[in-house]
């Protein structure tokens, strides 16, 4: 008996970085040579124990995984239909599942000999989650943020000077996270040699979507483990919620044999998928090549891309890991999205009936677990990747919530 | 066949001198100006045009050629539009190499075969797509070649000894060498270091080699192509654009004559510097 199940939908990518027709490595030539060393170190680094059990070391005692997997009666008994299950990653240290991903990279680069770290950053978690890293492993940190979001997202912005990295704040485009990885990109090419960058979602040039997703998969194998524990079976249904799709590869791609188990990826839809303002790439895209990898796109028909918008500085990214596109494809997974007001709703109803204030990204999830929820049987399951803590929204969220009367 | 290409260096050769290139963004800042600053390019004497195919996130850009890329977006170009401006541009120039610079987003979209068939049909002659190294080859290089265009690769500071063959190996046309490990227009390359370079490269390939990313001056020019085969000038030519415009943010006369007077010291930069490489 072979390990490799030719069946499986857990293999990808192939050799060349594809699921099947996304990924890839669409980079500048100056970019290759890295790419490629990145690529035989992360292999080299697979197969040692020792990597594993270092990383596995701070995921325990640093981090604090494993994440609870919380049953959220209050929520539950809202909703009347399926038992509703959290996992907490918002628990995590930093405050999101972001730091799951830093730790792999940043333990790589230590392997690799690079002491100078580049990130991007929408929401300030992954620039954080970076920031923190290097300050644990002593290296040296720049991140790069488009300015609308050092301006919704301040206190993250602060979290990382405190921590000793560096913000650039880039003003090109839009100014959010797309514009960031543009520029982040272009400091790399200029500091090849010695720079390493860590991408903060499962998207760019293989082996980056790969990478990424198997320092996140942490989640999924958690609540998989967790769920048997507590229940004594699999879920009937998964929900994430999707920007780049990080959190959600992580909880997913440990489940995708499972046949019996529904997994839905939530886009932000900003104003509504009709107004065009929106970050929906696979509801409201179509594939292009971005970033370093294909997948899909906002973009018009001339193949320039259009901003996304979305309440959530996490979501607001024109494009999505080629992994999903690839998954949308095949119709393994369900994608689906919620709009800013839906998310503002259920941000304030987790904060009210479960005391925990959930990110803005999250709060996307919520909302549409709220319109299937109920119809399900209260014997039924689903698990929601709880990805992110809403503090570094609250300057955001309040005016809006007093604005509308909810506060 | 002899292609334009050819034809332009060997001209230069003749000359004994270095080809001189020039980098514009298609429709920028609109479209009557940009074709009007193709003309001005010919008959200020540079040997090859480099026509760029403006996109919306152009990543190993600076920020003048973002900038520019972003002018002919809002002007309204397109990729079609850059297409009938190479047609165009080969109507009333029938011996000026013209290749298309930029990346690969707009091509997939337009459609590889339909993008190559009225690239060849428009007069194109060659591609730089900068985000297609050789490990994409089936995306776009190998139907450019089968279509008869082409396909210029980029070598960098970070192309080492393993790097080196695979990107030369299937090179056409000439290579293009990026002095500086950075975006267009940022710094400028140390003498030696492009002498290091050509020796290195030309010793892995017989196209010719030119050298851009971050010449800006006549001197510069001058100096970058005696030292390999051609120079590239790309950002300081956009930078007299963004410095001409008119308060609508369309051309003016005095963007085109400016930079037709550049140009014209570039071409003297070029001619004075000969050869020593």
């Amino acid at each position: 008996m072979t390990d490799i199940n030719l069946n499986s939908l857990r293999n990808q990518p192939d050799e060349r970085g594809r699921f099947g027709m996304h990924g890839g490595r669409f980079v500048a030539e100056t970019l290759m040579p890295l790419i490629l060393q990145v690529e035989s170190a992360y292999k080299a680094a697979q197969s040692d124990a020792e990597f594993a059990s270092e990383l596995d070391y701070y995921q325990t005692h640093y981090v604090g995984r494993p994440s609870p997997l919380y049953f959220a009666e209050r929520l539950t008994a809202h909703f009347g239909g399926a038992k509703l299950y959290l996992k907490r990653d918002e628990l995590n240290h930093t405050g999101a599942h972001k730091i799951n991903n830093v730790l792999g990279q940043a333990l790589l680069a230590k392997r690799m000999g690079k002491t100078r770290i580049i990130a991007e950053t929408g929401a300030g978690q992954h620039g954080v989650a970076t920031a923190t890293a290097c300050a644990l492993f002593d290296m040296e940190c720049e991140v790069f943020m488009g300015e609308e979001d050092v301006r919704r997202q301040k206190p993250n912005v602060d979290r990382m000077r405190l921590l000793g990295a560096k913000v650039h704040p880039v003003t090109s485009g839009t100014g959010t996270l797309k514009d960031a990885m543009n520029e982040a990109l272009r400091y790399w090419v200029a500091n090849a040699e010695t720079h390493f960058y860590i991408i903060g979602t499962v998207a760019g040039p293989h082996p980056y979507p790969q990478m990424v997703r198997d320092f996140q998969s942490v989640i999924g194998r958690e609540a998989r483990q967790q769920i048997m524990d507590a229940e004594g079976r699999l879920p009937d249904t998964i929900v994430a919620c999707i920007g780049g799709g990080s959190n959600a590869m992580g909880l997913f791609h440990p489940f995708l044999d499972d046949e019996s188990v529904r997994i839905i990826g939530v886009e932000a839809a900003g104003k509504g998928i009709p107004s065009g303002l929106h970050a929906a790439s696979l509801t409201g895209g179509t594939p292009g090549v971005l970033h370093g990898n294909r997948t899909y796109l906002l973009q018009d028909d001339d193949g320039q891309i259009i901003d996304a918008h979305s309440i959530s500085a996490g979501l607001d990214y024109p494009g999505i890991g080629p992994e999903h596109s690839w998954l949308h494809d095949m119709k393994r997974v369900e994608y689906v999205s919620a709009t800013d007001e839906e998310a503002l709703d259920a941000f304030q109803l987790c904060s009210r009936l479960e005391g925990i204030i959930p990110a803005l990204e999250p709060s996307h999830a919520l909302a549409f677990v709220g319109t299937i929820i109920g119809d399900m049987d209260r014997d039924q399951i689903l698990i929601l990747n709880m990805c992110g803590r809403g503090d570094k929204d609250l300057g955001a969220v309040l005016p809006m919530l007093e604005e509308r009367g909810k506060l | 066949m002899t292609s334009r290409i050819e034809a332009a260096f060997a001209r230069a050769r003749a000359e004994d001198r270095g080809v001189l290139g020039v980098f514009v963004s298609a429709g920028d800042p609109d479209r009557e100006t940009s074709g009007a600053i193709l003309d001005a390019l010919v008959e200020a004497k540079v040997d090859m045009i480099e026509l760029g195919m403006p996109f919306s996130d152009p990543m190993a850009d600076g920020p003048a050629i973002q900038a520019a890329s972003l002018r002919a977006l809002k002007g309204g170009m397109t990729l079609a539009g850059t297409l009938e401006m190479a047609r165009a541009f080969r109507t009333h120039h029938p011996d000026t190499p013209l290749v298309l610079m930029g990346y690969y987003n707009p091509i997939y979209i337009y459609g590889v075969e339909a993008f190559l068939a009225d690239a060849v049909a428009a007069g194109v002659d060659g591609l730089i797509v900068v985000d297609l190294p050789p490990e994409e080859d089936d995306e776009l290089y190998l139907p450019a070649r089968e279509a008869g265009l082409d396909f210029i690769r980029l070598v960098t500071p970070t192309s080492d000894a393993v790097r080196l063959p695979v990107v030369l190996g299937t090179a056409s046309g000439f290579v293009y060498y990026v002095a500086i490990t950075g975006i267009t227009g940022t710094r400028s390359a140390a003498a030696d270091s492009i002498s290091a370079a050509y020796s290195r490269i030309s010793a892995a390939t017989d196209l010719p080699i030119v050298t851009g990313f971050g010449i800006r001056t006549p001197e510069q020019a001058g100096e970058a192509a005696s030292l390999s085969d051609g120079a590239v000038i790309g950002s300081a030519i956009v930078d007299i654009i963004a410095d001409n415009l008119g308060d609508d943010g369309r051309g003016t006369p005095e963007t085109v004559s400016k930079i037709a007077a550049f140009v014209g010291e570039l071409a003297s930069g070029v001619a004075a510097a000969g050869r020593r490489g």
